[in-house]
This record gives C-alpha cells, structure tokens and sequence, in this order.
C-alpha cells in the first residue's frame, strides 16, 4: 500500500490560537526536508471562537488532503478539550501533544454547561506516553505570550523526524521579521521541554 | 519555482501565468482568497464588485474590450450571477474569459451545499475540476486557452477542500505576448436580441459538439490502468480519496467534467470488469454514463448529501475504517460573535423585544445561536428585507409590528437596496436594521464601498447609509450606537410600533478592523466581586469575554478577562447593581 508510508498531524484548537499559522510552518519545514505535503482546513470561522481543525500529511506521495479518520499519527492539541474531542481520529498508538490550557466555550462562559474535569488524565488513561506542554508559561519564557503556538511546535518537531535547520527556515520564512527571535527562542524552549 | 500554495492561490499564481488583465469577484467562503492573493502580482486590475452579477459583468466588459479576465465567487455566487452567465455563453468571449466557482460540500461555510457542476451542462459551457493545487494553477492556465480556442466563457470548479488545501505547486513565468486591448464593434455578438441571439444558439450547440471531441483528446482526462477487476470514474477532490482508499483500482481522471469525453469513457467501461463513478453531491457524471448507455454503479453506494472523505469512500467500497468510538458527550464549541462585537447589543434587544427577526448572510447569521437566539429566517443574500415585506402583507396590524429585518453594510450593498426599495414603494410597515460595521466581516474583513477602500488598497468614497436610503423613499431613517443600549432598545421598540417602512443604522465598527482609527478600543471592564449578586444580566448577551464562575458566591459570580473585553461597555450598562466597572 503507498499510503503506508504518509504520516499525519492533526493541529486541533480553538479560533485565534495561531493554529493556521502552526500548520502553515509544519508544512513548509517538511517541504523543505523533501516530502510531498499536504494541508488542509476549513477558513471562515476561524476567528470567532469555535473550533479549528487542520490536516497536515507527509510521505514520498500524498493523496488525500485529508487524514484518514482514525488514521492520525501524532494529535497537536493546543486546547485540552479540543484535544480530548479529537481523540478518536487518533491511531491507537498514535502520538499526542496538548497544551495545558483550558479555554471555555461560550456555553460554559454563561454557566449552561461545565467545562469537563480530568481531561489530562482522561488523555494520559488512553494515551500514557502523551505529553502535557505549558505553552503559555513557556512562551511568556520566551518573552511574548502568543507564541504559544511555536512553543507548540517545539515539542512536536521532535517527533516529525526531520533536521532542525528545515524548522529553523521555515519559522524564518513565514514569522514576521520583528518576532523572530522570540519566535525562535518560543521554539526552542518547546523542543527542549 | 516550488511553493505549498492553497488552491485559491494556486487559481491566483494561474491567472497571473495567464496574463489576466482583469479579476473582479465578490467575497464568498471558500473562493475569497483567490482575489486576495491576485492583487500580490503586478498588471492585474483585481476588484471587489457589490454582487457576483457586477463581477462577472465586469470581467464580461473586460473579455469583450479583448483582455483575459477572471471572476471569482462561491457556488451561490453564480445564482446570483447566473443572469449574465447564460448569456454570455451565447455571446462568447473575445479575450479569454474564466469563471471560479468555489462550492462548499458538507456547508461549512453556506446556506445549502448545491453541486455547481449542473451550471456548465445548463449554460452549455465548458467545465474544469482541479484536485489539487497544481491542477489549479494548471487549469486555470489551460482554460484560458480553451476559452480563447472556442470562443467560449469556461468554469473552473473548486470544492472547499481543493481552495483550502495546501499542496506542493510548480510555478512558471507568465505567458510572454498577448494582443493588446482594444475596441472593436461586433453586435451580431454582443447585442443579444432575438434575431442575433437565435444565430449564437445554432452556434453554441455547434460548440458543445466540438468541446466534447476535444475532450477526448484532452490530457488531462487520463486513464491510469491498473487492477482490472474495478474501474473508477472520478474528478476533483474525490480522485484523491479514490487513490488514497483503493490504490490498486483502474481509475480515469476527468479534468474536464463538461462535456464528458463519452468514448473515452465506454473505451474504459469496456476494459474494467466493474464500473463505478466516485463523486461528491450529485449523480452529475454518473447520469450521463447511464444515459449513453453504459452501466455504472454510483450513487447507490455513495453518498449524495454532504462531502466525501477518505473513510466515506472506504465504507462504500466496504473497506473497514478504524476510527474509534467515544459516547462522551462534550461542550460543543461553535463560533460565536467576538468580544465587542457592535451587532451583540442589536440581537439582545431584539431577543428582548420579542421580534420576528428576518436574517440573511453575514456575521450577524450568529444573531441566531443561543443565549441570543434571535434570527427567524435566513435564505440567501439580501433575503431579510423582501422576506419582512412578504410576511407583513399576510398579518394582522399587531403581528406585522414585530417583524424586523436585519442586513449587514456589505449584504445590503450586494442585493438589499432593491428590497428595500420594493418595502417602501409597497408600504410594508416593517422596520429594517443596517448593522453597518464598515466590512465585510465574515468572509474575514473584505473591503467594500462602506469601507471607504478598494481590494487594491486605494482610498475611496464611503457609501452615506442614511442618504443612501432616504433617497429610496424611506422617510423614517435614524442613526442609533449599538454600544449605547437603552437607545438601541428604545429605537427598536419605537420603529417596531411605527406603522410604517423605517431603517435604524448602527454606527460601530467590526472590532477586528486593522487599519488604525477605525475600531478604537475601550477600557476593559472589571466585575466588583462584592457587589456581584449573581443575577447573570450580563452572562444574557453571550459575550466570550464574561466568565460565569459557578463556585464563586452563593449564586456564582460573572468575571471579566481583560485579554479579551474591548471596552464596549453594554455589560456595564445592563448590570442593575452597578458592579461593572473600567478596570483601572
């Protein structure tokens, strides 16, 4: 089968996280590392608070834009509920990654629903081998609070099995020149975590 | 050069390759971006028109002064536009002329989710469906040729996952000599008359039959043999699933879905053992294999409602999938409008007035979602207003009163001043609020001419609303700040009894306005705890900024993020026991 040999990244979060913007850096280090890649999501809603979900492949050749469901290799999650809600697109030994940050939806912000309880340890139940990231207090590390999302991709790009210098060109090639080097130190900081 | 590019830029890279002249467009989930990326190279005139009619009329003026042209809209774009489309098949083109039509399968983004395909065999026009971003750049190029070639307007047919989709894209340099504009008088052509119009059909029908010989010859309708045993017919996104879910089958790749190359296609039948068409929403290819004849398995295993994935493949073909099952049943998380947002306090007064409140296409559709709940109808662009006037005509004095239509600045500029005009002219008593926010917002902050600036980035003028409406006939116009919510509910509820056509106009900006001066942000508002009573007032206007805390006080109690709170201050104004306040 040739699709064997595609692997698949699943960022899911929530509107205004940065999360196009992560997938969009994860797509062209790959690129620049020689695999055919793909990426896909859905824009328009991005921005007002709901949930974003974005597909990234890569292998020698990649056909479906996106992932097969249950197929996903390694879940990004930058939300713990968002990350708890894509659970069941992951493979059983699929890899995961979350951001321990809690982000209410508007139906617990006016008290109709609870936001719900344990879901690190509901993830780490299925998932021992996941890994909880405090994206916020690393990124405030690094000197800006909304890089969150590179401290994100930090802790991921130990996983995708490509040299760090791709990473390091493709943050250059599409973070603005005056955060770069928060940028940088963000990713850095989630690496190492 | 080799880039990861979506399949709008991908559209966009290909009309720049072309040499395009012209782009016009109207912003439409998921097309928008194709015009946002062609304003990026240089020679193109690239404009956001009013409506999709405007656009595809420019980029007819355009093709007809003898430069390539291109519109861009979403599927019930062309609705829209359909007018001057079956038209201009009659008339052909002069310099080449590309229509995108950009559906949105499964409606992520839309009102219905209708298979823009059935537009090329009804207006006899030729149609290419990319499935991935090369294509789109390809394909663009490509129909521009063919439009010249058989003086014929072409579509280019995306789907949400092909304009949304990031994939690895080879781009070349521009075509070197196109000949230049200029004008030429040919009214046999262009003046669609009956006399005239009736030669161009004879010749449009000629057309079709040579399309669909070139269709056989096209390269990029292909066969790709492998296992015999089952045969797939297949073009756009689907043919990723279909190689993704049964790599082995044979398959033939149509790049061109109108006219179907039928001899390619029984030459194929011929060769497989099983026969089956992959496609999304409707049987289009499907319907016209079995009326030549062939048999062909399709929609009895495949969907018609919604998008087709790799897993919904499988299960067709019946292929396990090995998803996993959860029965958690979690918060949804569904979008909702942001911190500040000048429609919030609008819905919230007119939830509280008990309104009948008409909708229609815009950030203000989320007007609809609980704790607001305050839309009744949405149907199309525009639709509010004619549908308040229609409703009115069937109720009683008392009932009429509570319908209000709402429309958005862009909405109202698209296809609400005529309804407007038909509800004054016909003496509907009903009350229209313009939610004018200066952008098209939802689409993600399109420029348009309340905005006062041109997708190219020149300043303009800036419609006047309230002098735009008088001068339909509208005699009760006012001005209210949504910000300021006693005037807001006290203009509604006063227009709501007035007996006659009125239009209230809010004056506030869309909070995610970039260019400075426009959108100025207050100071975040606190929560005084003690004098917090729990009465939840303000968690009723559903803003994302206000966090009820259950285990706070004997009630709960209502705080403020500061991150998110733009100032707005209706919160402030709603809370009886005065515990909001400016955070200092």
């Amino acid at each position: 089968m040739n699709n064997s040999i595609v692997t698949n990244i699943l960022l899911v979060g929530v509107g205004g996280q940065g999360i196009l913007v992560a997938a969009e850096i994860i797509a062209e280090a790959l690129m620049l590392a020689g695999f055919d890649v793909k990426k896909s999501e859905v824009h328009g809603m991005a921005q007002r608070g709901g949930s974003v979900v974005s597909h990234v492949r890569y292998g020698e050749k990649v056909y479906s834009p996106i992932i097969p469901e249950g197929e996903t290799d390694i879940l990004l999650g930058f939300e713990l509920l968002e990350a708890y809600r894509y659970l069941p697109l992951l493979k059983r030994d699929g890899k995961i990654v979350v951001n321990n940050l809690k982000i209410n939806p508007l139906t617990v912000s006016i008290g109709q629903e609870a936001y719900p309880e344990g879901l690190s340890d509901r993830i780490n139940h299925f998932f021992p081998d996941g890994r909880m990231v405090d994206g916020v207090a690393l990124a405030k590390l690094a000197g800006n609070v909304k890089t969150a999302n590179t401290v994100l991709l930090g802790a991921l790009s130990r996983l995708c099995g490509i040299d760090e210098k791709f990473w390091v060109s493709a943050i250059e090639r599409m973070v603005p020149g005056k955060t770069l080097a928060v940028n940088r130190k963000a990713f850095e900081l989630g690496r190492s975590s | 050069m080799k880039e990861i590019l979506s399949g709008n830029e991908a559209v966009a890279r290909g009309a720049y390759e072309a040499g395009v002249k012209v782009a016009s467009g109207y912003p439409g989930t998921p097309s928008t971006e194709i015009l946002e990326n062609v304003i990026r190279y240089e020679n193109i005139d690239a404009s956001w028109a009013p409506n999709e009619k405007v656009a595809l009329e420019v980029a007819i003026g355009a093709s007809i002064g003898g430069g390539r042209a291109l519109a861009t809209m979403k599927h019930v774009g062309v609705n829209v536009a359909a007018d001057p489309l079956f038209t201009l098949s009659y008339t052909g083109i002069k310099g080449g002329l590309v229509l995108v039509t950009a559906d949105d399968p499964e409606l992520h983004s839309s009102q219905n989710e209708q298979d823009n395909r059935n537009y090329a065999k009804f207006a006899k026009i030729p149609m290419l469906e990319p499935s991935d971003s090369q294509e789109c750049l390809d394909f663009t190029r490509l129909a521009f040729e063919i439009s010249e070639s058989f003086d014929t307007p072409v579509m280019l047919r995306t789907t949400t996952r092909i304009s949304h989709s990031k994939s690895v894209t080879i781009t070349n340099d521009p075509v070197s000599i196109l000949p230049a504009p200029k004008l030429e008088r040919n009214a046999s052509k262009y003046v669609m008359l009956p006399g005239n119009a009736r030669v161009r059909h004879t010749i449009i029908e000629e057309r079709l039959k040579k399309l669909a010989a070139y269709a056989e010859t096209l390269e990029i309708n292909r066969s790709e043999m492998r296992d015999l045993s089952i045969g797939v017919i297949t073009s756009g996104i689907s043919y990723q699933y279909v190689r993704e879910t049964l790599p082995d089958a044979s398959v033939l790749k149509l790049g061109m879905v109108y006219p179907l190359p039928l001899k390619s296609i029984r030459e194929f039948a011929g060769r497989v053992k099983v026969l089956y068409v992959v496609e999304e929403l409707d049987p289009f290819i499907e319907e016209q294999i079995r009326a030549s004849g062939i048999t062909v398995i399709g929609k009895e295993i495949l969907p018609i409602c919604g998008e087709l994935t790799p897993g919904r493949v499988k299960k067709a073909f019946g292929i396990a999938s090995s998803e996993m099952q959860t029965s958690v049943q979690l918060p949804a998380r569904p979008p909702n409008m942001c911190p500040g947002c000048p429609h919030r306090s609008v819905f919230y007064a007119l939830h509280k007035s008990g309104a009948y409140v008409t909708g229609d296409i815009g950030c203000y559709t989320l007007g609809f979602m609980p704790p607001l709940s305050a839309m009744d109808t949405c149907i199309c662009m525009g639709a509010g207003i004619g549908n308040a006037t229609g409703i009115t005509k069937v109720l009683k004095p008392d009932e009429q009163k509570k319908v209000v239509a709402v429309i958005g600045d862009s909405t109202f500029l698209h296809s609400g001043m005529t309804a407007l005009l038909d509800m004054v002219y016909n003496n509907s008593p009903s009350t229209v609020i313009l939610l004018d926010n200066r952008i098209t917002a939802m689409t993600g902050r399109q420029e348009n001419p309340a905005s006062g600036f041109t997708l190219m980035g020149q300043e303009s003028f800036q419609v006047d609303f309230a002098e735009l409406v008088k001068s339909l006939g509208v005699r009760n116009v006012r001005k209210v700040d949504p910000y300021d919510f006693d005037d807001t509910m006290l203009a509604i509820t006063e227009e709501m009894d007035r007996p006659e056509t009125s239009v209230i106009i809010t004056n506030r900006p869309c909070v995610l306005i970039k260019r400075t001066g426009v959108f100025k942000r207050g100071t975040p508002q606190k929560v005084d705890p003690e004098t917090c009573t729990g009465c939840k007032a303000c968690v009723k206007i559903g803003c994302p900024a206000i966090i009820w805390q259950t285990d706070s006080g004997l009630k709960g109690k209502a705080v403020i993020d500061p991150q998110f709170c733009t100032g707005c201050k209706v919160c402030t104004q709603l809370c009886k026991f005065l515990a909001i306040k400016g955070n200092k």
